[in-house]
C-alpha cells in the first residue's frame, strides 16, 4: 500500500456513499461534504462536486436539507470568495423544492454567502439568481425568492433597484397566498435596504395593500410588518401611516389579527414612540382588554405590566386599571391565569398607595379564584409586591389560598405550590411560617403520590438553607426523625431521602449526633429496599462525618450490611464500603 | 345559475369508460369497494380511495399535447367530440387497519374522504382520511437512477463473501484506522484496488432514463378525533384545513400535525342530552373564514372563524321546516343531510338527505332555492328501508364547474343529473353500466307499480345493495365519474 492511498480510502468511501441507496450513509458523506471537498481541491470541487450536487436534487429531504446546510458554509472549499458564485446553482435549485424547510435552509445559506460575496459578483451572478426565482413557475422557487431580496438589492444599480422593487411588489400580490406570506414576512428586511425616499412611496404602498388582503393569514403576518417597517421611518410617517394601520388592525374583524395587534403591541408602541402611544394607542389596547374574544383578552391581559411601564402612573390608574378590574372576574379561567401571572408587577409601576388602594384587593381576589393556575400565578410572583407594599396586608390572604393549593386534588397543583414555598417562606419570614406552614411541609412527606414526597423533601433542604441549620435542628429535624417508624416502607423511604439531603446543610456535628443513629437503625429494616438505600445514605455521608465516627459508627454498620442476603443490598453496601477506603487512602 | 339566460337544453350523457368492471357472476370484494372519490383543481386527476386502505390515481390523457393529440386522434379515427379521458397512473396503501388498544377499538383502515391539495414542481399532493387519521401524501415522479463508476468497486456478493450491505464500507474504514491485518479476508481486495491505483478520486456517474412514480406520506394528524371523520376539506389559504367527526370540527396546519384547534364542539355535556350530529363540513372556496357544516337535523350552519376561536355559535343557520301535518316518523331520519358542497363560486350550497337534493343560497336562509326529488317512488317502502338500514345510507352530491346542473346517486347503481339553472326542467336518471340510459324510461313506471310493497324488492329494479354512494363532477367539464361498487365509471356529455 503506497502512503498516498492511505488518506484517499475513507474519502473515497465518503465519495461513493454520496449516493448509497442508505439514507444514513448519504446523510453521514453529505454531513462530510468538506472533507470531501478538500481532499478534491478547489478546482476539482469547482468543476466536479459542485456541478455533481446540482443533479442531486430529488434525493430526500433530509438530505437535501444537510446539503443546503453545509452548502452555506462552503466559500473556503471552492476557493474563497472569488469563487462563491459557484455555490448559488446548487442552491438555487434547493430553494424551488417542495419541502419547507429544505427552501428555507437554501435560502439562510444563499443570504449567508451572498453577504459575503463581492459587489459586482452580487450583481453578476445573484441579482439574476433572484430575479428567475421570483419568476418562477411553481410558487415554492417564488416563495424562496422573498427572503433574498434584502441580499440582493443593495448593491444594484439604480436602474436594477427600480426593477426589483417592482418585481418585489409583484410578489406581494402573486395569486398563491404562500408567496404573500412570505412576501410579507420578509417586508421588514427588504425594506431596512431600501431608501428612505422609496420606503415612504413604494413599500409603503406595498404594505398597504398587504394590510387589506383578503387571507387573514397574509393579514396577520402585516401586523408584524408594522413594528419593524416603524422603527425605519421617521417618527412623523411613522405616525402618518404605520399608526393608523395599527388603530384598524386592533379592530380588525379577524380576531387572529387583533390578537397579534395584543402580542405585538409593545413593539408596536416602541415604533410609534411614547407621546402617540399614549393618545392613540391606549385607547386601542383598552379595546383589546375588552375584546369579544378570549384569545385576544388573553393576549391583552399578558401585556398589562409592560404597557403600564411605558406609561405614566396616572394613565395607567386612569385607563387600564379599570380593564385590570374587570379581567380579574372574566369568564375565562385562561384570561384571568393570564393577568394574574403578570399583575404582580404592575405595583412597582403604580406606587404604593395605588397599589393598596386598587392592586390589592384585585391580588386578593385572584386569591381565591376556583381555578389553581390563577392562584399559583399570583403565588409565584409574591416578591415582586412585598417590594413595594410589604407582605403583611397579603397575609392574611395568603393563608388559606396556600393551604387550599397544599391539599390540591391534583398532584401538579401541590407540586407547584411545593416548589413556591422557599420562595414564600423568604417573604413571609420565619414567624409567619413556623405558625401556619411548618405543618403543610411534614404533611407533604406523607403524600400518595412519589413526585409530591420527592419534591418535600428538597422542599426541606431549601427551607434548611434559608433559615439555617439552627432553625431546621428546630422546626425540622424532629418532626422528621418521629416520621421514621410509619410502617409504610415507603414513607419510611422519603425520610430516608429528607436526610441525606438534610445532611450536607446540617452539618457534621447534627448529622453524627442526629441522622446518623436513625440511619444505624433502619439498616435493620425488614425490606430491602430501605437497607440499600441506607448503604447508599451512609456513602454520601463520608464527606459529611469525621474519621473516627466513620469507622466506630459507619463502616461496622456496612460490613454487617454486607453479608445481607439480599444481592442489592450486598452490592451497595460494598459500593460504599470501597469508597471509604478510597477516602482512607488519599488521606 | 348564476345568469337568467335560456335555460340550457338536457344534456345527452355518454358512457366514456369504466375502471375495475366487474365480469359477470364475478363476487365484489368488500376491500375493493370504492368509498370516496375525487377530482383535482383543474380536472387533470381523478383520485379513488377504496374499503382497503387504498388510493388508486388516475390522469387525464386526452389533451397531453396539441401535436401529439391531434395525431393519435387521427389515427384512432374518433369522433371530433372531445371528452376527458383517463388512465390509471398509480396506486398505493394510504391506511392499515389498525387497533385502539386503550379503546379496544377496531379501526378501519376505510378511505373515508380524498381531498387535493396545491400542486408543487409537478408533484401532488393529497390528503386521505378513515375514521380516525388523516395522512398528507406526496405524489411524484421520481427518476430511477443508475449510479456507476464508484472509486471503490461496486462491493459484489461473490468477493471475500462480500455482500452489497450499506457497512461494508464502514468495515474498510475499521481496516484502515487499525493498520490493516494479514488474515483480514479484506486486505486482499484493499491491495488489489490500491495496485489499481486509487491514487486519485472521482465522482459516480449517475444517469438516469425512466422515472417511476413514488408515493411518500408527508405528515400523519392523528390522535385529535374521539369519533368518527366524516370530512376533510382545505381552506383557500393553502395553508390550513379542517377535520370533522360527529361532535366536533378540528382546524389544522398542513405543516404541523402535532396539533390542531378545536373550532366546533357540539358535544353535550352529557352525551344523553345528545341530538344532533355534524355530518359534513366544508370551507367556502374562495373565502378563507367561512366554513359551512351539515347536521343530522336537516340543517346547514354557516360559521365565521374570524368572530372567536370556538365557533359554537354559527353566524347563519339555513333549515327548511316541515309542514307541521306531514311529519311522520321517517321525517326526522329522512331529513338528515348525508353531504354539502359549495358551488364553485361559493355562492350556493348544494346539499343532500335521504330523499331529496337542496340548493341553498347563503344568503338566503329562509329555505333553499331548489328542490329535486331523488327517488320519491321510495317514500311508500321507508318502512322497509328503515328495517333494514338502508334509510342511513349516505349518499354525496356534485355540482357541475358552471353551476348549471347538480348530481347524486340512488339504489340500483342509478344516480341523477338536474338542471338547476332558472327554469330548466332537466331531470334524468342514468345507470352506471356501459349504457347508462338503458333504464331511463321503463324505471320510474315499474316502480310506481309496485306501491308499498315490501316483497316484490328483486334485484332488477330495485335493488337496495346496489348503491350508488360516491360520485363527482369533473371541474369544468360536463363528464361525471361515479363509483358503481368495485367500479368506476364515467360519462360525458
Amino acid at each position: 500500500m503506497s502512503m498516498v492511498d492511505e488518506p484517499l480510502y475513507p474519502i473515497a468511501v465518503l465519495i461513493d456513499e454520496l449516493k448509497n441507496d442508505d439514507i444514513q450513509l448519504r446523510l453521514n458523506s453529505i454531513r462530510k461534504l468538506s472533507t470531501i471537498a478538500r481532499a478534491l481541491g478547489e478546482e476539482r470541487t469547482r468543476k466536479e462536486l459542485i456541478p455533481f450536487l446540482s443533479e442531486n436534487n430529488d434525493d430526500d429531504d433530509e438530505v437535501l436539507l444537510a446539503m443546503a446546510e453545509e452548502l452555506g458554509v462552503f466559500i473556503p472549499y471552492v476557493g474563497g470568495l472569488e469563487y462563491a458564485h459557484v455555490l448559488l446553482p446548487p442552491l438555487e435549485t434547493l430553494c424551488t423544492v417542495e419541502e419547507t424547510c429544505v427552501r428555507d435552509k437554501a435560502v439562510e445559506s444563499l443570504c449567508r454567502i451572498g453577504s459575503q460575496m463581492r459587489e459586482t459578483d452580487l450583481v453578476d451572478w445573484f441579482i439574476p439568481l433572484v430575479k428567475r426565482l421570483a419568476a418562477g413557475e411553481w410558487f415554492t422557487a417564488r416563495v424562496s425568492a422573498c427572503g433574498l431580496f434584502h441580499i440582493a438589492y443593495p448593491s444594484a444599480s439604480e436602474m436594477l433597484k427600480a426593477e426589483l422593487r417592482t418585481i418585489y411588489s409583484h410578489l406581494c400580490q402573486d395569486d398563491m397566498p404562500m408567496v404573500r406570506r412570505s412576501a410579507s414576512t420578509n417586508l421588514g428586511k427588504f425594506a431596512a435596504t431600501v431608501e428612505p425616499a422609496h420606503l415612504k412611496t413604494e413599500i409603503m404602498q406595498i404594505f398597504e395593500d398587504l394590510t387589506q388582503d383578503d387571507q387573514d393569514s397574509v393579514r396577520l403576518l402585516a401586523v408584524e410588518g408594522c413594528a419593524a417597517l416603524g422603527k425605519l421611518l421617521e417618527p412623523q410617517d411613522c405616525i402618518a401611516h404605520i399608526l393608523p394601520v395599527i388603530v384598524i388592525f386592533s379592530q380588525d374583524k379577524s380576531w387572529r389579527v387583533r390578537y397579534m395587534v395584543a402580542n405585538q403591541l409593545y413593539e408596536l408602541c416602541e415604533a410609534v414612540g411614547p407621546e402617540p402611544t399614549k393618545t392613540d394607542l391606549v385607547p386601542a389596547y383598552v379595546r383589546l382588554l375588552r375584546d369579544n374574544e378570549a384569545e385576544v383578552r388573553i393576549a391583552a391581559a399578558g401585556k398589562v405590566t409592560k404597557f403600564s411601564r411605558i406609561l405614566s402612573p396616572e394613565l395607567a390608574v386612569q385607563h387600564i386599571l379599570p380593564c385590570v378590574k374587570e379581567l380579574s372576574s372574566d369568564s375565562s379561567q385562561h384570561v384571568r391565569s393570564a393577568l394574574a401571572s403578570v399583575i404582580m408587577g404592575m405595583a412597582p409601576v403604580l406606587g404604593k398607595d395605588s397599589t393598596i388602594d386598587q392592586l390589592l384587593p384585585i391580588f386578593l381576589s385572584l386569591l381565591k379564584d376556583e381555578f389553581p393556575d390563577v392562584r399559583l400565578n399570583i403565588i409565584s410572583k409574591l416578591d415582586q409586591v412585598n417590594q413595594v407594599i410589604g407582605i403583611d396586608l397579603l397575609s392574611q390572604s395568603l393563608l388559606p389560598a396556600i393551604v387550599e393549593l397544599a391539599e390540591d386534588r391534583h398532584w401538579r397543583v401541590r407540586l407547584a405550590i411545593i416548589e413556591y414555598i422557599p420562595l414564600l417562606a423568604s417573604q413571609l419570614g420565619v414567624g409567619f411560617f413556623d405558625d401556619k406552614l411548618g405543618a403543610l411541609c411534614m404533611q407533604w412527606l406523607q403524600d400518595k403520590v412519589y413526585s409530591i414526597r420527592e419534591a418535600a423533601a428538597n422542599n426541606l433542604k431549601r427551607l434548611a438553607e434559608e433559615f439555617g441549620p439552627d432553625w431546621a435542628m428546630q422546626h425540622i429535624v424532629p418532626q422528621v426523625l418521629e416520621m421514621v417508624n410509619n410502617p409504610h416502607y415507603l414513607y419510611r423511604m422519603t425520610i430516608l431521602s429528607a436526610i441525606s439531603l438534610l445532611a450536607p446543610v446540617m452539618g457534621s456535628e447534627i448529622t453524627c449526633s442526629k441522622l446518623l443513629p436513625v440511619v444505624v437503625t433502619l439498616a435493620k429494616d425488614r425490606v430491602a429496599n430501605i437497607r440499600f438505600n441506607v448503604a447508599k445514605v451512609l456513602q454520601s455521608f463520608i464527606p459529611i462525618v469525621d474519621q473516627s465516627v466513620m469507622e466506630k459508627t459507619v463502616r461496622p454498620c456496612l460490613v454487617e450490611l454486607a453479608e445481607d442476603p439480599d444481592v442489592d443490598v450486598r452490592y451497595f453496601s460494598k459500593q460504599a464500603l470501597e469508597a471509604i477506603d478510597q477516602v482512607m487512602m488519599s488521606t | 345559475m348564476d345568469d337568467v339566460a335560456m335555460a340550457p337544453e338536457g344534456l345527452e350523457w355518454k358512457f366514456s369508460q369504466v375502471f375495475g368492471e366487474r365480469a359477470a357472476g364475478e363476487e365484489v370484494q368488500e376491500v375493493d369497494i370504492i368509498s370516496a372519490i375525487e377530482f383535482d383543481k383543474n380536472g387533470d386527476h381523478l383520485a379513488t380511495g377504496d374499503r382497503g386502505g387504498r388510493v388508486v390515481l388516475f390522469e387525464r390523457t386526452d389533451k397531453i399535447d396539441g401535436g401529439v393529440h391531434r395525431r393519435v386522434l387521427e389515427a384512432m379515427d374518433c369522433s371530433s367530440s372531445q371528452h376527458p379521458e383517463f388512465h390509471y397512473k398509480t396506486e398505493f396503501q394510504s391506511h392499515e387497519p389498525e387497533f385502539d388498544y386503550l379503546k379496544s377499538l377496531e379501526i378501519e383502515e376505510k378511505i373515508n374522504k380524498i381531498r387535493w391539495c396545491q400542486t408543487a414542481n409537478n408533484a401532488m399532493f393529497l390528503l386521505s382520511t378513515n375514521d380516525k387519521t388523516i395522512k398528507f401524501w406526496k405524489v411524484q415522479e421520481k427518476k430511477i437512477k443508475k449510479v456507476c463508476n464508484f472509486n471503490l468497486d461496486p462491493p459484489k456478493p461473490t468477493i471475500n463473501g462480500f455482500v452489497t450491505t450499506s457497512n461494508a464500507p464502514t468495515s474498510f474504514k475499521t481496516c484502515f484506522t487499525n493498520g490493516g491485518s494479514n488474515d483480514n479476508p479484506l486486505n486482499f481486495r484493499n491491495n488489489n484496488v490500491s495496485l489499481r491505483g486509487l491514487t486519485s478520486l472521482h465522482l459516480p456517474t449517475v444517469t438516469s432514463h425512466e422515472t417511476s412514480l413514488l408515493a411518500r406520506c408527508r405528515k400523519t394528524y392523528a390522535h385529535a378525533h374521539d369519533y368518527h371523520i366524516n370530512s376533510i376539506s382545505n381552506n383557500s389559504d393553502c395553508e390550513t384545513f379542517i377535520s370533522a367527526d360527529d361532535l366536533r370540527i378540528n382546524l389544522w396546519n398542513l405543516e404541523i400535525s402535532s396539533q390542531s384547534f378545536n373550532i366546533v364542539d357540539k358535544k353535550p355535556a352529557n352525551m344523553e342530552d345528545l341530538t344532533e350530529v355534524i355530518t359534513s363540513a366544508e370551507f367556502h372556496p374562495s373565502h378563507c373564514n367561512m366554513l359551512a357544516y351539515s347536521s343530522s337535523k336537516g340543517s346547514i350552519r354557516l360559521i365565521d372563524l374570524r368572530q372567536s376561536a370556538l365557533c359554537d355559535t354559527h353566524s347563519k343557520l339555513f333549515e327548511e321546516h316541515e309542514a307541521p301535518g306531514s311529519k311522520s316518523f321517517f321525517s326526522d331520519i329522512i331529513s338528515s343531510i348525508s353531504d354539502i358542497k359549495f358551488s364553485k363560486g361559493g355562492r350556493y350550497i348544494l346539499s343532500r338527505d335521504y330523499m331529496t337534493l337542496k340548493m341553498w343560497d347563503i344568503n338566503m336562509g329562509s329555505g333553499p332555492v331548489a328542490t329535486f326529488q331523488v327517488h320519491e317512488h321510495l317514500r311508500p317502502k321507508l318502512c322497509d328501508l328503515y328495517e333494514n338500514d338502508a334509510i342511513f345510507d349516505k349518499f354525496e352530491c356534485c355540482l357541475s364547474g358552471d353551476g348549471q346542473r347538480v348530481a347524486t346517486g340512488s339504489y340500483s347503481h342509478l344516480f341523477r343529473v338536474f338542471g338547476c339553472s332558472e327554469g330548466s326542467t332537466e331531470a334524468t336518471t342514468l345507470e352506471a353500466t356501459k349504457n347508462p340510459t338503458r333504464r331511463q324510461v321503463q324505471t320510474p313506471p315499474r316502480f310506481l307499480r309496485s306501491p308499498g310493497g315490501s316483497d316484490d324488492v328483486n334485484g332488477n329494479s330495485f335493488d337496495l345493495t346496489t348503491k350508488l354512494l360516491h360520485l363527482a363532477w369533473h371541474p369544468s367539464e360536463n363528464s361525471i365519474a361515479c363509483a358503481a361498487s368495485n367500479s368506476l365509471y364515467m360519462y360525458y356529455a
